[in-house]
This record gives C-alpha cells, structure tokens and sequence, in this order.
C-alpha cells in the first residue's frame, strides 16, 4: 500500500477559497485602486455617493439621539455600514423588489417609505408597513427574506416584468440559516433574478464571522448553488455600487441570481436594546475598521478635487437632522392603533367568531 | 356527475382553479411529471404547461417561501407539502410570514396561498407521514385551517381555499384518499369555509367530528339508529376558525356532545370546542361533555396505529356513556 492518500482531502480544503479578491476602487488611504471602474464616476455621481452617506450618517445619529429620548422602539444601528447600505441600493431601480433586514433601513426609505414610516416601523405601529415602496417590511427572521426572495424573483420573472429584479440583505450571520442555502438554491434553480447582498461586518451580535462557518468566504455559500459570487470592500461605496450595477445588469439581461457580498463593519451596537460591544470586541479589533470608515476615504477624495467642505458637510448633516425631527413629529401625531382594527386586519373576511370579538372592541373603544 | 375518489376529487378542483384563474400556481416535490406520490395533480402539467405546475427542490421552508415571494408578485399560489409531517420543516413561512402577510401589512399585502398536505393515520406509512398535526396549526392567527372528511366536500372546500385571499392550511386524510367515493359534480361548485355542516340530523346526543371521524361518528349514528337512539353529526369542516354557532345550534336540542379527533387530546380542536361550550353554552348540557381523543403519546409507529387511533367503538362506548349519565 502506498503512503498517498486515495484523496487528499487536506489539498482539497486548503484549496477552497476560489473566490477572487474583494473588489475595491477607493483604498482606505484614498487611492484610487481601480482607475477603470473610477473613470466611470462624473464629480456629480462622486457627490451624490457622499451625500447619501452623510445622510445614512445623520439618520443614525439623530435615531440613536431619540433612541436615548426613548422616543423609538427596535432600532438596529448602521453607522459604518453606510458604503455597503448606499452602494448598493442606489444601484437598484424602484421597480426591483427589496425585501430588507432590521438593519436595512435605511435602504428601504432610499426605496421609497418616508422616514416617518421608519419611525412607525420601529416603534411598532402598522403604518410603519404601510409604505409604497416596492418592498417588503424589514424582516426580523434571518433568512426568511432569502427563501422569499427566491419567490419574488421568480413572480417577477413569470410576469415577465421587464428591468426588473429582487434584491436583498442578510448579514454574516444570516448566512448559516439553513433558509438562505434555500434561498439561493431555489433562485439557482429556476435562474430567477435575484441579488442577495451579504454584509459581512464581522459579528452575529457577539459571535465573530470566524465562529459561523469554516467556509473561508461567505461569498462561496453560494457557488454550492451554481450562483456566480463575488466580495466586495464594503466600506468603499464606489466599488460597492459598481459591483451591484454590474449585477443587475447581469441578471436584467436574462440571467439568473448573483451573490455580493460586502467586507463591512458595524461601528456600534446590535440593536440600540441593550447590546454592549465592549462585551465581545477590543479597541485594538476595533481601530483599524474606524480608520476605514467609508466617509473619510470619499471626503478626502472629493475635497481634494475642490468639490466638498466641512462647512458644506455640517450644513447637510443640520438640514438632514432638522428633517428628521420634523418626521418624528409626524410619527407621534399618528393616532394609536385599535384591537378591534387588529381583529380586522387579520383575515380579510373577519370569521364569525371575531366579528364578536371586533364589535365587543368597538363597543368599549368608542366609550 | 360521477363516481370519484377523495383523490380524483382534489384533482378536479385544481384543474377548475387553473383554468378559472390565469395566476394560479401549483408546485411542490413531485408534482409535475409524477403528478404527485398520490398522483393528486396528475395530467395537470401535461394540461397546463411546465410554468404553472411545476416540481421543486426538495425543501419545504423553500417551497413555502416561494409561495410567499410568488404572493407578493401577484399570483395566486397552491403548494404542496408530500407529507403533512414535513411541514415542521416549514412552521416559519407558515406561522412566522404567511399568516401575518394582511395583519403585518393592513391589507396592503396578503397571501392567496392554499397549501394542500396529507395527514392521517391507518395506511401504515413512515414515520412523519400520517401525524394530525392540526392542534398545533390551529394555534396560529391568520391561518385558516380545513379538513374535508369525503370527496364531495374536497372539491367545494378546495375551491374555495384557493379563491380565498388569505392563506389557508388544507389538509386532505390519507385514510380517505383512496378508501371512498362520492357522486362529484362535473364542474365549479363551492362548499364555504368557517361553516360546519350537520351530516346527520336526530335528536338525543349531538356528535362533533371532522376527516376521517366523521364517518366514524356516521357509523355510530347507524348503530345507535337500530336502538331508537338519534344521534345528529356534524362535521367542522373548517377546524379553524370553528363554527360554534351550529354547535350551540345542536346542543340546545340535544343536550348531549360527545366531540371526536382523531389527534392526541391535548391542546387541540376538541379542547377548544369543549372549551367554547363551556364558556358560552354550558347551560345546554345536561350531562358532562364527553370527548374521544387519541393518547397524549407521540404519534405511534405503523404497527401500533389500529390500537391507537380512536374509531367507532371507542366513539360508542363514549356516547353510551353520555346517554346513561
């Protein structure tokens, strides 16, 4: 018998990393490290880019300020993950389907819902849903947009919609529900048009990216599907919208699903409910991912090109938040909801029995 | 009109729903080429076309997932899930997304989905095959939940969980698939949700049944007949929500209920209608509500089902009991 393995399983597994490297146009010292993709930005689209990522910014800050006024209910904070959220939404088209995570948000209100309905969202109240936007509500069961996504792709493909596809988020974690291998198998296997956007930024709540799975690439999840993927640096959103374009593109032109997924970081908490990164991350983990937080690169980039300023930056942040506080206002004159609206909303036809149920509500709610 | 089974029944009504309705789906394991392990949506794909019915990978929480996705774009989806059992896997597309679609969205979204699935003991299948497992579906708000106990109700009450526009769980007996027929009219017909139906009207003890039970309770009621004994059936038809109203309706004339499943007792549709007559009819009874029920243990393996699952004897002696109170 000889020593060689009949497979050299050790060989196989060192070799598993076969997606090429992430994707990048802007460094995090501001060098442009794809003149190619970067030529395809006019200084209008450049500004564009970083005032959307000044908002995302201004939203988080002023929502984690109510948040502290106790003025909202669940909020998942986003600030660092502005390249990834912007970058790739703002590569999509309002008639594409987004079905969205808690912490897509802010993609969602790019989508269409307004901020007051943000806000609703968040404090619990149904008209938080009611949003005209093409999307579905921020979903709280990770991977459960993943198999819907595969649904909505292959609707939009059966109804022969044109220019159109389904795009969504899960994070690094999101990527061990057994429900996003379903997801982008089921997509895979009808080749319906459907991007699924990782943002990888590092932590399940506490547990690190490295404790989820063996796969050296979240990226890679979705080669097992037959679903071309590809990893993108998420904290440059040149490269993040560049990407997300091409896949659209890719997939418009008659094609199936594709995998993104984006090297992102959460600067803060998980949720604004109580979660306390000290707990599970040091300042020494943290550092180098503030140093490339995905304003200060395209800062510097259009300041050197005479096209930003601080003062103009603070202005848009002040405008930004003064907005916000007036959608706050709005969300508090909403009038409260009603069991018996509850009851009603539940079925389309109330059963006999809750009808019952809804006029006894009535009764006590008109008193 | 014509013979059919309880299968060929479920058949005709899936094909009036592809042919009514141009946005109707039908998809599952098996269900394209196979026409299904019990060839319930045979010749569909061959009528039809590969677009509307069409087989998937084999996972469920996929399958009804797709469902969701498909609702939102505008069609009007029929899953199939091969074994009731299976659906475990799915509980989350089912209680967690669909049946909050119009809750979650007041209207503004909602999920047409009929999900069909065979459940039912007495065929001797696998594990996970045969389960009741409506107790634990009953339990979810914004499903619909129907179990038709004879081919003729199959067709009607398939029909009109499919035109309905809110997510209904359709659970069809394994036991009955193959086991009756019944004269089915050539056509549309529609039997409503939410109503129970009185199979066997009398007058001394009111028996409350549904699936396979109620024909049980119908074997009852014949032996019961011989000993000057009228007893009235009704079959739920819909075991949520629960039609208590014709319930009541019975009870006040025959002051008796004895209320059949064929699921372990706890927790479940015989709970919930005992419970219901004691909250708002009590005073109809003049003896103790009486109640046949599987045993609270987990579903028994092939050999131990005929010594398990309740049938008309147990129902007798339990109705005798009632009547002798």
């Amino acid at each position: 018998m000889a020593n060689k393995p009949i497979v050299d399983f050790e060989a196989i597994k060192n070799n598993l990393s076969n997606v090429s490297k992430p994707i990048q146009v802007l460094n995090e010292n501001a060098e442009i490290t794809d003149q190619e993709i970067f030529d395809t930005f006019s200084d209008d689209d450049l500004v564009e880019f970083m005032k959307k990522m000044v908002w995302e910014r201004a939203l988080h800050e002023q929502t984690m300020n109510f948040s502290r006024q106790g003025r909202m209910g669940f909020y998942a904070p986003t600030e660092g993950e502005e390249a990834s959220e912007m970058g790739t939404v703002l590569a999509m088209k309002k008639q594409d389907y987004l079905l969205p995570a808690y912490r897509d948000v802010p993609q969602l209100i790019q989508h269409g819902a307004t901020v007051t309905e943000a806000y609703l969202w968040s404090r619990g109240h149904v008209i938080g849903n009611k949003f005209k936007a093409r999307s579905m509500m921020p979903q709280i069961i990770i991977g459960a947009a993943y198999v819907e996504a595969a649904g909505v792709g292959l609707g939009i493909k059966k109804n022969k919609e044109e220019d159109t596809i389904a795009f969504t988020y899960t994070g690094d974690g999101g990527t061990s529900q057994g429900d996003s291998y379903e997801g982008m198998n089921f997509a895979g296997a009808y080749q319906a048009p459907v991007l699924f956007i990782v943002q990888n930024n590092g932590f399940a709540i506490s547990t690190p990216r490295v404790k989820q799975t063996a796969a050296p690439t979240l990226a890679q999840k979705a080669v097992a599907a037959g679903i071309p993927s590809v990893q993108v640096d998420g904290m440059d959103i040149l490269a993040c919208y560049a990407v997300a374009k091409a896949a659209r593109d890719y997939m418009v032109a008659g094609n199936g699903p594709v995998l993104i997924e984006t090297l992102t970081y959460r600067f803060g908490a998980h949720s604004s409910a109580g979660d306390d990164p000290k707990r599970y991350r040091t300042k020494e983990q943290e550092q180098p991912w503030f140093e490339k937080d995905p304003l200060i690169r395209l800062r510097k980039v259009l300041t050197d090109k005479g096209l930003w300023s601080e003062e103009q930056e603070d202005k848009l942040t002040d405008e930004y938040k003064a907005s916000f506080k007036e959608s706050i206002k709005e969300a508090d004159a909403v009038p409260a909801d009603t069991v018996s609206d509850m009851l009603k909303r539940t079925f389309e036809i109330p059963t006999p029995e809750m009808r019952k149920e809804i006029d006894k509500f009535e009764a006590k709610e008109s008193k | 009109m014509a013979k059919k089974t309880y299968i060929q029944a479920i058949t005709d009504a899936l094909d009036i729903a592809l042919e009514d309705d141009p946005k109707t789906l039908i998809f599952g394991e098996d269900v394209g080429k196979n026409g299904g392990v019990f060839r319930t949506t045979q010749g569909l794909q061959e009528k039809y076309g590969e677009d509307r019915v069409f087989d998937t990978p084999l996972a469920e929480s996929g399958i009804l997932g797709l469902a969701t996705g498909l609702g939102l774009t505008g069609w009007r989806p029929i899953p199939e899930i091969q074994f009731m059992g299976f659906s475990f896997e799915a509980v989350d597309q089912i209680a967690g997304q669909l049946a909050r679609m119009r809750f979650r969205f007041d209207g503004t979204k909602n999920a047409p989905v009929t999900i069909r699935t065979p459940y039912g003991g007495g065929t001797h299948t696998a594990e996970m095959h045969a389960d009741n497992l409506e107790n634990f579906f009953t339990g979810i708000p914004g499903l619909r939940v129907v179990m038709p106990s004879n081919p003729y109700d199959a067709k009607g009450l398939l029909i009109s969980s499919i035109e309905n526009n809110d997510p209904v769980l359709f659970m069809e007996n394994l036991k009955l698939y193959r086991s009756m027929k019944d004269d089915i009219p050539d056509g549309k017909y529609t039997v409503p949700l939410d109503k129970a139906n009185v199979v066997r009207e009398g007058n001394d003890v009111t028996i409350v049944a549904y699936g396979a039970e109620v024909n049980e309770a119908l074997k009852v009621a014949d032996t019961l007949a011989e000993k000057n004994v009228s007893a009235e059936v009704i079959d739920l038809r819909t075991v949520s929500p629960i039609d208590t109203d014709t319930i009541f309706k019975s009870i006040e004339k025959t002051h008796k209920v004895v209320i059949v499943q064929e699921a372990q007792k706890m927790a479940g549709v015989g709970a919930q209608v005992a419970s219901a007559i004691a909250e708002d009819a009590i005073l109809s009874l003049d003896a103790p509500i009486g109640r046949v029920a599987a045993p609270n243990s987990v579903y028994p393996f092939a050999l131990g089902e005929d010594i398990w699952i309740p049938r008309a004897k147990e129902i007798e002696e339990k109705v005798n009991e009632i009547l002798n109170y």
